[in-house]
């Protein structure tokens, strides 16, 4: 039987007396895009963060392609892993920013081989190429030696996902990657995503876009007040949501 | 479609008349009041009891050239020491390791709380209180001899300024956004890579007007290491018009290399400023 590439069991995660996350279980599994919709403040951020470790959960488990994160286990313990470890494991995530967060000071084709070069410790030249490649592949060949205050929102999101990609992830985790966009610059970043899709990579996505939802997710999940309220294919969960919750979120938005 | 409805009457055609110059005369008459003032300032001291032929002869004397550049070697060697020490300081206050932050705290603390001259003045005298110095069974050697007036005020002037140049690098580097920081794990890097990398050369560009700051207090206040007789400018000044008793004329010829010194200074902060300000908008291209 296969397993799942993530599989998040009862997370919790509470900041303070708040509770953001209440116990969420969930499979991601290879090749999939998951769309991961709810009202602001309902958890979503939370719960990509915890898969890449930029917040530590409370209690339950994560694992990506077989191995526990954030944590060993030993003598029926659990033991938090070092920074160092917790860098080796971040490794097989990428993650793109609502606020894209490009490295100012670095040319968009810094931006891209920073991680490859002076993290993976790979030889310059070749990751230049693949950097190259990658531009293209975002539409940005002549972009490459731009700052990013150069660059419109945009284009800065589509260099932020080639930077992701440059470290060859199994996993890529959006949030909200076209909400601080103006308008006219939604459908650029969504088309490299779709066709990010189109390739196969697996992906969770935080997104508003319910267009973008129904055409690329192979399954959405609703989220409310730190928990899953509803699963499935695009079109039952958007087209004919069973739960009152669905509706009404649903109802809200479009 | 309706045609545009006509202009209301009663307001001039302005277009083609240009805005007359104001004649200014408070500003004329301010100037030359400053210009009076000085001119009277200027007089007193060229008729005061001033040998010039003594300022313009000292400038260039041997003993005041080999001053100057005292004090330049110990301004630059203490803030060399200062920016190191302000860095490491820095990362250790935002460590999570709570040793490591006392441990910053503290540093702060002693030495910014206690006078520079008195600090100096430990340090030279560093023999009364440990008559030998060393590492045991490695090496050691008599504390009279180890603490030359040079290497007492670099130890002085260094650790002071190291305890200023952390705030101002701890405040550089909070002016960074926490999304710079989370870009730089989420690709994979640790603490220390990240700061070096992605924080610092960002913290930079806020920190070097405040360092240029520093570095010209600290040029001055190599000036406080003739108390511990390190032949600086303004010690080899002192012992020239205590044997000649030409007491001003010295004191302006050290005063006119210390501005010469800090008028070097602005323009050389200001390539810093633009090395650093790589991709911002006002640079940019
Ligand atoms: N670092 C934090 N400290 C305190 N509260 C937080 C923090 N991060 C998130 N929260 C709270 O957790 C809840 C869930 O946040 P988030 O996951 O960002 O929601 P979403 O992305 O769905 O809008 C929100 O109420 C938010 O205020
Ligand atoms: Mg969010």
């Amino acid at each position: 039987m296969t397993k799942p590439l993530v599989a998040i069991r009862s997370v919790s995660k509470a900041f303070g007396e708040f509770q953001a996350l209440k116990g969420v279980s969930l499979d991601v599994w290879a090749g999939e895009v998951m769309c991961l919709i709810g009202a602001s403040g309902s958890g979503k951020t939370t719960l990509l963060r915890c898969i890449n470790q930029l917040t530590a959960i409370d209690s339950g488990g994560i694992w990506l392609d077989g191995e526990l994160l954030g944590v060993r286990e030993e003598g029926g313990r659990l033991h938090r892993l070092t920074e160092r470890q917790l860098a080796q494991q971040r490794l097989k995530t990428g993650m793109v920013f609502q606020r894209f967060n490009l490295f100012p000071h670095k040319t968009a084709i810094e931006n891209i081989t920073e991680g490859p070069v002076q993290v993976q410790g790979r030889k310059p030249d070749e990751v230049r190429a693949e950097a190259i490649e990658l531009l293209r592949r975002v539409g940005l060949s002549a972009k490459a030696e731009s700052y990013p205050a150069q660059l419109s929102g945009g284009q800065q999101q589509r260099v932020a996902i080639a930077r992701a990609l440059a470290m060859k992830p199994m996993l890529m985790l959006f949030d909200e990657p076209t909400s601080a966009l103006d308008p006219e610059l939604v459908g650029e970043v969504l088309a490299v995503m779709k066709e990010l899709a189109r390739s196969g990579m697996t992906m969770m996505v935080v997104t508003h876009e319910l267009g973008f939802a129904r055409e690329v997710a192979d399954r959405v999940v609703y989220m409310d007040h730190g928990a899953i309220v509803e699963q499935g294919r695009a079109s039952e969960v958007l087209g004919a949501p069973r739960e009152a919750r669905t509706k009404a979120f649903l109802s809200a938005v479009i | 479609m309706k045609a545009a409805p006509a202009l209301a009457e009663g307001f001039p055609d302005l277009s083609g008349m240009h805005v007359a110059r104001e004649p200014h005369w408070f500003r004329w008459f301010s100037a030359a009041l400053i210009v009076l003032v000085l001119a009277a300032v200027a007089r007193a001291f060229a008729n005061g009891q001033i040998e010039w032929s003594y300022v313009s002869r000292f400038l260039t004397a041997k003993v005041i050239l080999e001053g100057i550049v005292n004090t330049m070697v110990m301004a630059v060697l203490a803030m060399a020491l200062g920016i190191f020490l302000g860095v490491v300081v820095a990362i250790m206050r935002l460590s999570p390791n709570p040793v490591l932050k006392s441990v910053a705290t503290g540093y702060t603390w002693l030495f910014r709380g206690t006078p520079l001259i008195l600090q100096l003045l430990l340090w030279f005298n560093l023999a009364l209180v440990f008559p030998t110095i060393g590492i045991p069974g490695l090496w050691s050697a008599r504390a009279v001899d180890v603490m030359t007036p040079f290497l007492s005020a670099l130890l002085g002037l260094g650790i002071n300024q190291g305890a200023y140049t952390s705030e101002v690098m701890r405040a550089g580097m909070l002016s960074v956004d926490i999304g710079q920081y989370e870009a730089a794990q989420a690709i994979g890097m640790g603490r220390l890579r990240a700061l070096r990398r992605i924080i610092l050369p960002q913290a930079m560009r806020v920190v070097i007007p405040p360092i240029g700051n520093e570095f010209i207090g600290l040029v001055k206040a190599t000036s406080l290491a003739s108390v511990i007789q390190y032949p600086e400018v303004l010690h080899n000044a002192e012992n020239i018009y205590y044997a000649n008793s030409r007491v001003i004329e010295l004191l302006i010829v050290a005063g006119i290399w210390y501005l010469l010194v800090v008028s070097i200074l602005t323009p050389l902060q200001m390539l810093l400023e633009r090395r650093f300000a790589r991709g911002t908008l006002q640079f940019a291209r």
